[in-house]
């Protein structure tokens, strides 16, 4: 049996739900073991008729409190059934929520745990993993021999499948979970203010990342930008440094943006970065790493110091601009 | 409020890595600093004993040359500093560091125990929610902002798409931060000199060991089979020549492709 922890947000199941679905029905598959999910939801929602149709049992908690990913309610739920049906696999989204429940589960339930996997395989000896370490630049190749295990699966790296047809059993397992005796109580959702800028409908922006040495570097990005009529955003660095507000912030943490033209100076391209401007129709990269990860999906990219870079381009954008 | 802060130091790379025949990653002329994320960790520690009173005592769990890294914590503004190593630990997965940190931290007095939500080599994101588990208490990851409130955290975590979520966790609790949550500090000249002179236990197993530990030196569940380099699949065409060429051709593509 392999579990999948559905995930969902503000009344929809996330991506990271069908891609893990897609894993596990790979995996169940090989191993001749039923696809389980188990979704928590709170009465005014019904996933399990999606999840049905595909995985083979859906295990159903219904409960006021359980709309939104508590993960304390979630491992007092989720352990009680990893006792009972002692899944060979636990699949959790390496995600917010995932993060926030796996780890503090696998002691609870004292079952190895992998986190953060980009492949999964089951084996006769346990699971095989492969993990990214030191941001993508190293593979990892790891191994639990042991019956079962958990196993956090990094977003946007197995593809969705096409929606199965089958028809699963759905049973309930609903409980009513002790309010007063939480420790954590979620309390509400909020979403980052835009301010008055939205990268997210730029025809052309001009990306800066970690390569930038200095905040007062940034100002001839931003008139090369200027220059060209784009945007300026950045990378987390960035951000997390208080050079930039959050709201030119590109990633899964930030925005995902879709322009024309995406510039990308001194960005190695950590995969939260490449999930927010995968799909931009020209990427352009200048980096002085000829293995940084942003080559990967970079239409073009200049191999050089960005410091040697910017100045000149500039000047030919500005003169080309007259 | 007494903070414990749980912090590693790492190998710094800005460049691509390399690996020795042997398939270990190669440290030789490498720099070593804290984990970016563990630094936040450390300034938020340090931001609520200014706000609240009490202490900070940073823990790490790592060979010599993290003394440096620990000095650098004492002259923020930690209070103590603590250093745990067995050899046995290099190959250790996050069940037995948890279980280790969870034995040091078990004697001492604390309301909140920070985190860095991950490191930046092995990337596992582990750590905080597992010693909460082994110590009993609440925890949250991926925190953005923190408010206490008496003996209640209000928490931000961060989600995806620019999401946030509140909490509130009754302390005790981990707290596993997010870059960004704060700006760290400089450390003071003054506080440079008067770490120099603080001295940092180094516990080894003997000082910890309890019955529950006895499992501490047992094969790691997770074990690590290889480490390679990834392929890279370098799709982009490379602007050759000098930087004076390679500019040239870069504003070719953007004429071409009507992006002037």
């Amino acid at each position: 049996m392999i579990f999948v922890i559905v995930e969902h947000r503000s009344n929809k199941l996330r991506d990271i739900t069908f891609q893990m679905l897609a894993k596990a029905r790979a995996l169940a598959n090989k191993t001749k073991s039923e696809l389980v999910t188990v979704v928590l939801e709170d009465t005014s929602q019904s996933f399990e008729h999606i999840l049905s149709s595909y995985a083979d049992k859906t295990l159903l908690i219904k409960d006021k409190y359980m709309g939104n990913y508590n993960s304390e309610i979630y491992q007092e739920i989720i352990s009680r059934l990893i006792s009972r049906y002692k899944p060979l696999l636990t699949l959790i989204g390496h995600t917010s929520y995932g993060i926030d429940l796996a780890s503090s589960l696998a002691v609870e339930q004292d079952l190895p745990i992998v986190s953060d996997c980009i492949d999964i395989d089951l084996k006769d000896q346990g699971i095989h993993a492969t993990r990214q370490i030191y941001g993508g630049k190293v593979n990892s190749l790891v191994t639990i021999e042991h019956e079962h295990c958990i196993a956090t699966v990094r977003p946007n790296v197995f593809k969705a499948g096409e929606k199965a047809e089958l028809s699963g059993s759905i049973i309930d397992h609903s409980v009513s979970i002790e309010k007063t005796t939480l420790r954590k109580r979620f309390i509400k959702l909020v979403t980052s203010p835009t301010g008055n800028l939205d990268i997210t409908q730029a025809d052309k922006i001009v990306s800066i990342g970690r390569g930038v040495k200095k905040k007062e570097d940034i100002k001839i990005i931003e008139d090369m930008a200027e220059s060209m009529g784009a945007i300026l955003a950045c990378s987390r660095a960035i951000v997390d440094k208080g050079w930039l507000p959050v709201e030119r912030q590109v990633g899964s943490s930030g925005r995902t943006v879709n322009a024309k033209l995406y510039l990308a100076i001194g960005i190695s391209g950590a995969s939260q970065h490449l999930a927010g401007m995968s799909s931009c129709e020209t990427i352009i990269a200048v980096n002085e790493d000829p293995y940084a990860p942003i080559l990967s999906i970079a239409h073009y990219a200049i191999i050089d110091d960005l410091y040697n870079v910017v100045p000149l381009l500039k000047d030919k954008l500005c003169s080309k601009r007259r | 409020m007494n903070v414990i802060v749980c912090v590693k130091l790492v190998l710094i790379s800005t460049e691509s890595l390399k690996l020795t025949e042997a398939g270990n990653i190669v440290e030789k002329g490498m720099s070593y600093d804290i984990n970016e994320w563990d630094g936040y960790a450390l300034e938020e520690a340090i931001l609520i004993k200014e706000k609240y009173g009490g202490s900070v005592t940073a823990i790490t769990i790592g060979p010599e040359r993290s003394d440096k890294m620990l000095r650098g914590c004492l002259a923020k503004g930690a209070d103590k500093a603590i250093r745990f190593w067995e050899p046995f630990i290099a190959g250790a997965d996050s069940k037995i560091l948890a279980r280790t940190l969870c034995e040091i931290i078990r004697k001492m007095k604390y309301d909140l125990i920070m985190f860095g939500t991950q490191a930046s080599d092995d990337g596992r994101a582990q750590l905080g929610p597992m010693v909460a588990q082994m110590l009993g208490i609440p925890h949250a990851t991926m925190i953005t902002r923190l408010e206490l409130i008496n003996d209640i955290a209000k928490a931000r975590r961060e989600l995806e798409d620019g999401i946030e979520e509140i909490v509130e966790v009754a302390l005790p609790a981990a707290f596993a931060v997010q870059t960004g949550i704060n700006r760290t500090r400089y450390a003071p000249l003054k506080g440079i000199m008067q770490a120099m002179k603080q001295t940092i236990p180094i516990l080894s197993l003997s000082d910890i060991e309890t019955c529950e530990c006895s499992s501490l030196q047992g094969i790691p569940h997770v074990k690590l089979e290889k480490l390679y380099i990834p392929e890279t699949d370098r799709n982009a065409h490379i602007l050759e020549g000098t930087v004076a060429e390679s500019t040239d051709k870069l504003v070719a593509v953007l004429t071409d492709k009507g992006l002037l």
